[in-house]
């Protein structure tokens, strides 16, 4: 990574977000300064003496022959406490930074801003002794960096530890030596790591824990692993950014990485209002403090949006080396394959399908394969995950368009949003139909144990019966409803409540918003056991009509709002209680 | 000042200029025609001795060999002050009526950059519209992008103007400036607007710009941008509340198009260049409210939708970026109901910041969902007793028939210039509910049954 002779040249020509340069011995994806104002920007050809560069910022008023230099340095993070509660663009600039340089509200060009804070002092404790011989990634010490989370510093070489100081240092403070095959390289917390490249693992393992999203419909039916993609497709307005900042919200993961690729600026602000607000349940902390925000909203320039899809990635990889399950939600990976296919078109490339470059599905793939849970870097047993939720607006809500066909070869978890169910407020609007996951059978035997031995396949019954009722329904549409025979009709009345005080929730209220595990199971428990009375009631001879006006019917549909859980005891015992007066 | 005679290529509204030197990238170009006439241009690509300029206007009667090209030095800027209230100009920011010069206090480049996320402030005012499918159920807030989905033939201008009249923070007696860009519409249809302005006295507080059908098309890029560069120096320069609209930006894709074929890109869907989401986000995005000002942008961008189709290029970009959507139905059109709003496939975004306790009423929330959940169930029915009659329909079912069509004669179908409180328009949706069993009502809380369900059968 060290960094070689800087290289200058001149603009031979602009167009938009891409220029080109005179510029010898520049190498492919070295970042470099454009013009007067310095703009930021990255080689993404070369072409002889000549290079295209993508440029991060508006390149209005750039002249030819002002001066390109190149920095000699691809482009990088910079990885070191600091960055949790932090909002960043896409190339990791602080906004907060931004707006004190700008000295006002919009995003003037050419501002410089270090991702991490250099005058900040962290209390450095250190864990690794003088003397030790370490590996690359064992941990040499932490630092608290918020409440919720301990930062720890991993070493970037491999040797001899010579000195390690506990204390109060900046990210750029030399904290220690590492000494190997002759060579002194002093520790510092900070680290830069290039975005393209993965950070490496020890091994990667099948994800068979649950990443438990607190969203009924996902853990029960389609549940996503640690470690593993999911990607949810939707046309507009049926909750893709809802659902995603859910995940954010509310999922047992260590770290969260939440990446506003190209949407709207409103949406940024919500989550930087509300998070600071919602507390953690675990710890009784602000949930902002496992949190790192990357915004580069859609009028934010495209180049800076397509890098900061790996900006995000490369930070979340950092902290799964860390040992942590990191949570990574990006909003919307559409929009990034549509920086791609602008600066594509720019480039004038051959274009493949529909305009996107002929390259889209290698760099989707590329992407997703960053997830995983893995045995990280390092000496000791170290274990972390990656999970990505990739968000895709299909033109139209068409999931045949290329970025959502080519997302669903690589994921292994489908969500598919649906308008239909988002127009008549049915929220979190997933079609159970057309949803998939391909976790369930590595996953059962987590939520067996930790759950109930019965969880799965109540789970399968549940769904069983959802599938049913779409075949009832067709029969609905031609005869109506009182044409079926009563077992059918009480299917229809299940599945009813199935769907409305199951698959529902509601991301607006205190209680329903986060839906435990135990409690999901309870629930469903209690709606397929309802099934089951009603089932052996109409076997002797009670009328389906005396069942429906069941007052447990009412409770059961003010269930979401229950907060003890012992309380389903009782709720059990009513509904046997109902049924059983039936009898008399 | 750089001149150059050297025009060497003109296609379409695109000329390439040679042999240039010191020409920046997005600067203005004067083009002086040999009848003496003059016209305005971009340049869009620019090269050690290659200049291509985007004109701003017809590009008929240009020459290579007798045009002069001046090159200004600077970006497209649009002299900004107060006084512009009242005023009118054409799409590229000149006077159009006979009023006097507009000596302007300050200069400013109309590209905008963009806001800065972390300076935003959460749009969280409601914004009586008085219109009971918006604020009922699709709330419009101070800040807020909510465009208007329409098509040929919908009255999405009386619409329009009628939030321009109505609209209003509750409390507050402020008023909107209101920032009107007219883009490629009909003569007609501006002086609707104009007339109906003027009626109210609105022109007073409001600046127009006028881009119409047969102005050039090229200008349509430039209009929207005047208007919300004159709308942002409004609202956080002196902190006025700015209601912006634009109409209609489906002529404003089409220049967009033409542009992109003109300089030979590779099209992405039906011949839309592949940046158009990038390109009208830099329009949708320039609304909201910032930290340290008073002030706020508030955007109802108008477009028609070409064969109605939602999935359309043009409609389904905007829905990506803009914060919800206000659908006009032609169903509901043709049954005489105006204004013909869909709420099913509408939605506002930001409403749930926006109602609520002290805001609008605490049953908002509950109210507004209960009667969404109704009406689609409502509409569902309606096809299926089509098939099977109404007969074969439970009880309940029937009920919410009887809701679906309640609705839209009571809620939806209102006066063009009934001006409802939001009150009024919960109440009316508490008349419907109590069509229904309350052991349907599953969205609502029971407190507010008893609260406002009660009161409605008294009445």
């Amino acid at each position: 990574m060290a960094s070689k002779k800087t290289d200058a040249g001149y603009i031979q020509r602009i167009s938009g977000p891409v220029v080109e340069a005179y510029l010898p011995g520049a190498r492919l994806y070295d970042v470099v300064k454009v013009g007067n104002e310095k703009l930021l920007g990255e080689i993404i050809k070369i072409v002889g003496q000549t290079s295209v560069i993508q440029v991060y910022e508006d390149t209005s008023g750039v002249m030819p022959k002002e001066p390109v230099v190149s920095t000699g340095e691809p482009l990088s993070v910079e990885l070191g406490p600091g960055i949790l509660e932090s909002i960043y663009d896409g190339i990791q600039r602080p906004l907060k930074v931004i707006e004190q340089q700008a000295k006002g509200v919009y995003i003037t060009r050419g501002i410089e801003a270090p991702a991490l804070d250099r005058t900040k002092k962290w209390v450095f404790k250190a864990k690794a002794k003088k003397g030790d011989r370490v590996k690359v990634g064992d941990i040499l010490g932490t630092v608290q960096e918020t409440e919720l989370i301990e930062h720890r510093i991993m070493a970037q070489h491999e040797g001899k530890l010579e000195a390690l100081d506990s204390g109060s240092f900046t990210v750029e403070d030399e904290i220690g030596k590492i000494s190997s095959e002759g060579k002194i390289h002093p520790v510092r917390m900070m680290q830069r790591w290039f975005v393209r490249k993965s950070r490496p693992v020890s091994e990667k393992f099948p994800p068979v824990i649950p990443l438990v999203t607190g969203q009924r419909v996902i853990d029960t039916f389609f549940p996503i692993a640690k470690g593993g993609t999911a990607c949810i497709p939707g046309p507009f307005g049926s909750g893709k950014t809802v659902t995603q900042q859910s995940f954010a919200k509310y999922s047992d993961t260590k770290i969260v990485v939440y990446i506003g690729c190209g949407e709207r600026g409103n949406e940024m602000t919500d989550v930087l209002t509300e998070f600071p607000h919602l507390i953690d349940p675990n710890s009784g902390k602000p949930l902002m403090q496992r949190t790192v925000l990357i915004a580069n909203t859609s009028n934010m320039p495209v180049a800076a949006r397509e890098a900061s899809v790996y900006t995000g990635v490369t930070i979340a990889e950092y902290f799964r080396d860390m040992g942590y399950d990191v949570a990574l939600m990006a909003d919307s990976t559409s929009r990034w394959a549509e920086a791609m296919r602008e600066i594509g078109g720019r480039l004038e490339e051959m274009p493949g399908e529909e305009g996107y470059p002929a390259y889209l599905a290698r760099r989707l793939a590329e992407f997703y394969e960053r997830a995983g849970r893995v045995r990280c870097n390092g000496t000791e047993d170290r274990y972390g995950s990656v999970t990505i939720i990739g968000a895709v607006s299909p033109p139209g809500g068409d999931i045949s368009e290329p970025v959502s066909q080519n997302t669903l070869r690589v994921t292994k978890v489908f969500l598919a949003l649906d308008a239909s169910l988002a127009y008549r407020r049915h929220f979190p609007a997933i079609n159970w139909l057309k949803s998939y996951t391909l976790y369930a059978d590595g996953l059962s035997d987590w939520f067996a144990e930790k759950v109930s031995s019965d969880f799965t396949s109540l789970s399968k019954a549940a769904m069983a019966l959802l599938q049913k009722e779409a075949e009832l329904q067709e029969v609905v549409q031609l005869v109506g409803p009182d044409a079926l025979p009563e077992k059918e009709q009480a299917i229809l009345m299940v599945t009813k409540m199935l769907r409305e005080d199951y698959l529902q929730q509601n991301a607006y209220s205190d209680l329903d918003a986060r839906c435990d595990i135990k409690k999901q199971y309870l629930m469903l428990k209690l709606i397929m056991h309802f099934a089951t009375l009603t089932n052996n009631a109409l076997d002797t001879g009670v009328q389906l009509k005396k069942i429906q006006d069941l007052p447990a019917r009412t409770t059961i549909g003010r269930m979401k709002e229950i907060a003890n859980l012992a309380d389903f005891d009782k709720l059990h015992r009513d509904v046997e209680a109902d049924f059983a007066s039936l009898k008399k | 000042m750089k001149e150059y005679k050297t025009i060497t290529e003109i296609a379409g509204p695109l000329v390439v200029v040679s042999g240039v030197s010191g020409v920046s990238y997005g600067e203005i170009v004067e083009i002086m025609l040999p009848n003496g006439e003059r016209r305005k241009g971009q340049v869009l690509d620019v090269s050690m001795e290659i200049a291509v300029v985007q004109v701003f206007g017809p590009t008929a009667g240009i020459s290579t060999d007798q045009t002069t090209v001046r090159f200004l030095g600077e970006t497209m800027r649009l002299g900004l002050t107060t006084d512009m209230l009242g005023r009118v100009f054409n799409g590229l920011g000149e006077p159009k009526d006979k009023g006097p010069r507009v000596i302007p206090k300050e200069k400013v480049d109309i590209t905008g950059l963009p806001i800065n996320p972390y300076s935003r402030e959460l749009p969280n005012e409601f914004i009586q519209t008085g219109i009971s499918t918006i604020d009922g159920m699709n709330t419009l807030v101070r800040g807020q992008k909510l465009p208007i989905f329409s098509g040929a033939g919908l009255p999405h201008n009386q619409l329009s103007v009628q939030i321009a009249r109505q609209a209003k923070v509750r409390g507050t007696g402020e008023k909107f400036a209101v920032v009107f860009a007219a883009i490629g519409i009909t003569h007609e249809e501006a002086s609707f607007f104009m007339r109906d302005f003027e009626k109210t006295g609105a022109l007073e507080n409001a600046v127009l710009f006028l881009n119409l059908a047969d102005d050039p098309s090229v200008e349509r890029i430039i209009t929207p941008r005047l208007a919300l560069t004159t709308a942002e120096y409004l609202a956080y320069e002196q902190g006025m509340h700015v209601l912006t609209l634009i109409t209609d930006m489906t002529n404003y894709c089409e220049a967009l198009r033409e542009i992109s074929s003109a300089r030979q890109e590779v099209p992405g869907r039906r011949g839309y260049p592949g940046y158009m989401y990038t390109d009208l986000s830099t329009i949708y995005e320039r609304a909201g409210r910032v930290r340290g000002s008073k002030g706020s942008v508030t955007q109802i961008p108008v477009l028609t939708m070409p064969g109605d189709d939602k999935t359309h290029p043009i409609a389904d970009l905007t829905g990506y970026i803009t914060e919800g959507q206000i659908l006009l139905s032609r169903d509901l059109h043709r049954k005489g109901i105006y204004p013909p709003v869909d709420p099913l496939p509408s939605l506002s975004r930001l409403m749930n910041f926006g109602i609520g306790d002290k805001k609008t009423r605490d049953d908002h929330k509950g109210v507004a969902d209960q009667i969404y959940a109704a009406y689609a169930n409502g509409r569902d029915l309606r096809s299926l007793s089509a098939v099977v009659g109404e007969e074969a329909l439970t009880e309940v079912d029937r009920k919410y028939l009887r809701v679906a069509d309640e609705f839209e004669k009571k809620f939806v179908q209102q006066g063009a210039y009934e001006d409802r409180e939001i009150e009024r328009t919960l109440d009316i949706g508490w008349e419907l509910l109590s069509l229904l069993p309350e052991g349907e009502l599953k969205r609502v809380k029971k407190e507010h049954i008893g609260k406002y369900m009660k009161k409605q059968s008294k009445a």
